[in-house]
């Protein structure tokens, strides 16, 4: 079976920057997602030649392993173009080589910690829009704390929510408290107020860097901003 | 000096370059992808008029300068914050020497603030004599991401980085400027956490430790060390390009700096030539906090303006403002208590 553009780019949609928890489809940087009989091409870019390294490897590693997921790829040639580290990153993922050997006496471990950070920050953003939501909504400040999984609205920004929670291996069930720290404690009135704070301004850091990011990069790649599974995909051909 | 509806305000630009990117200059690959991520910035937060052809921003002249700055960009005094990139530059791409020439002939117009590279140990310590012996320096610029050699970065916390700040100490020389950037050591590490800069400052408490571009993208870590260390100051670059493209995502920045520091601890700064003052201090003194956002952020007034714009600068540098500006003396001054809620939700 030949897999389809199609399926390259549904996959690649599961990867995310890991700073800015968006998927890299949405935020323009895969350049191009080609299928050459069961091999994938890949060609990603990014806002800055200088842009940094630990984060770019991470999303060259996570679209190749998504890519070798598709059913009916056998191969998968991921490229990070116009990057000061392109040919390090390329070879390093290519080779399975890790982080720590692909920047040989530069790095002192993987980077597991990074990602972790990162998703801690990226889950505090989100739970923050959905908390504005709910004082909005007419809830209590001083009630946060009180507050369960199942009283979050239905709807996609608590299906991410609760995705993001799974991945940090945090409880998802309806009766867990909804303001937990990072070791799923939950917390109480006066952390709550501060969670709150904080969130807000992790989310706007976030929000803010995103922006920027899309910006510099439709500057660097005039008509980035058109780049979607139309471009991207079978029309194009 | 600007002056807008009445009021008068005296402008330090804290953090301006007279930088040299050119290809004659570019000593490798990175010199050209260093300057091309500038021109990225520039191209995408600046307002059209404004923008420059690459070739022109890879090297502009000491005209150039003194008219966006001066002539036209109601500057009074601009703060040079020196970025050496040797190896990216083969005369460097912005240094306190080449900086000190245009000092040297415009005194009152300028500060010259110095740099050190703590991997230099001794040489990093006894150059700081000598930039303060030459040039009386009343600050650095430090850039933790600047490549030497192997290595690709440094942090506060190195030891011979603690040496350094010991001699800026006992030298007078207490403005620190810090500036974060895309590589460090290790560089599995974020290296644009300010974590740090919190170190630094506790074990420095005489001397100021100015973020550049308030820490962003980490602007909720450096927000959160602010609060704690009194010595800590927001350096605005880069953020006041904000005004331009996304004036409501400027307006959080600015209340939640009003929020975690105070109006005394922020500092103007284009980041010139990525960004020219003239509309930055145009629209800042037109900005206003969106209505909307006022019951948490509460509204800036002149005050704030005009220390966010060179109040605070002045008192930093010891700057002399002139009698028509008005200084309001503390940080409560500008502001009605009842403007900030205490804590907004």
């Amino acid at each position: 079976m030949t897999p389809t553009r199609a399926a390259l780019w549904d996959a690649l949609a599961g990867v995310r920057d890991p700073e800015l928890d968006e998927p890299i489809t949405e935020l323009g940087f895969v350049a191009a997602a080609e299928v050459d009989g069961d091999t994938a091409r890949v060609r990603l870019r990014l806002p800055t030649y200088f842009c940094a390294p630990n984060f770019a490897y991470l999303m060259v590693a996570d679209a190749r392993a998504a890519l070798v997921g598709v059913p009916g790829v056998r191969r998968a040639d991921v490229g990070l173009d116009d990057h000061f580290a392109s040919g390090q990153i390329n070879a390093g993922v290519a080779g399975s080589r890790g982080f720590v050997a692909t920047f040989d006496g530069l790095a002192d471990d993987e980077l597991d910690e990074l990602r972790r950070t990162f998703r801690r920050k990226a889950l505090a953003a989100r739970r923050d829009r959905l908390l504005r939501g709910l004082l909005a909504a007419g809830a209590a400040p001083g009630r946060l704390a009180s507050l369960r999984l199942r009283d979050l609205p239905e709807g996609v920004d608590t299906d991410v929510y609760l995705s993001r929670r799974a991945e940090l291996g945090l409880d998802t069930a309806p009766d867990a408290p909804l303001l937990v720290d990072d070791a799923g404690r939950p917390m109480t009135g006066e952390q709550a107020e501060t969670a709150l704070r904080r969130g807000r301004l992790t989310r706007l850091s976030i929000e803010g860097n995103a922006a920027t990011c899309r910006a510099v990069l439709a500057a660097r790649y005039p008509g980035v901003g058109d780049t979607d599974r139309s471009a991207v995909g079978p029309s194009r051909a | 000096m600007y002056e807008k509806d009445g009021e008068r305000y005296f402008v330090v630009d804290g953090h301006i370059h007279f930088w040299d990117a050119s290809p004659q200059n570019q000593a490798n690959e990175y010199g050209r992808g260093f300057i091309d991520c500038f021109y990225g910035y520039h191209s995408a937060l600046s307002p059209p008029e404004y923008l420059w052809p690459l070739e022109k921003f890879r090297k502009y002249s000491e005209d150039d300068l003194l008219h966006d700055l001066f002539e036209i960009g109601y500057v009074d005094v601009g703060i040079f914050q020196p970025t050496y990139l040797k190896d990216f530059y083969v005369d460097g791409f912005n240094t306190t020497e080449q900086d000190a020439v245009l000092k040297q002939r415009h005194p009152d117009r300028f500060v010259l603030n110095g740099s050190f590279d703590p991997r230099s140990e001794q040489d990093a310590v006894d150059y700081l004599e000598r930039l303060s012996a030459e040039h009386a320096i009343k600050g650095v610029k430090l850039y933790t991401a600047e490549w030497s050699g192997d290595s690709k970065g440094w942090s506060l916390k190195d030891p011979w980085a603690k040496r350094c700040l010991e001699k800026c100490q006992e030298l007078g020389i207490t403005n620190i400027h810090v500036h974060k950037g895309p590589t460090i050591w290790p560089l599995n590490r974020d290296a644009f956490d300010v974590a740090d800069v919190d170190d630094a400052a506790t074990s420095f408490p005489e001397l100021n430790f100015i973020v550049e571009h308030v820490g962003l993208p980490r602007l909720e870590d450096f927000c959160w060390i602010a609060v704690q260390e009194p010595n800590v100051y927001a350096g605005m670059a880069v953020a006041m390009a904000f005004l331009q493209t996304r004036p409501r995502y400027f307006a959080q920045i600015m209340g939640e700096l009003l929020y975690w520091l105070d109006e005394d601890r922020i500092l103007f700064a284009s980041d010139y030539a990525i960004w020219q003052p003239r509309w930055l201090v145009e629209q800042f003194v037109d900005f206003q906090i969106p209505e909307d956002m006022q019951s948490e952020y509460g509204r800036l007034t002149p005050d704030v303006k005009r220390k966010v714009l060179g109040l605070n600068a002045a008192r930093l540098y010891g700057l002399d403002v002139p009698d028509e500006v008005p200084q309001p003396s503390s940080a409560a001054a500008g502001v009605g208590d009842a403007e900030y809620p205490e804590v907004p939700v």
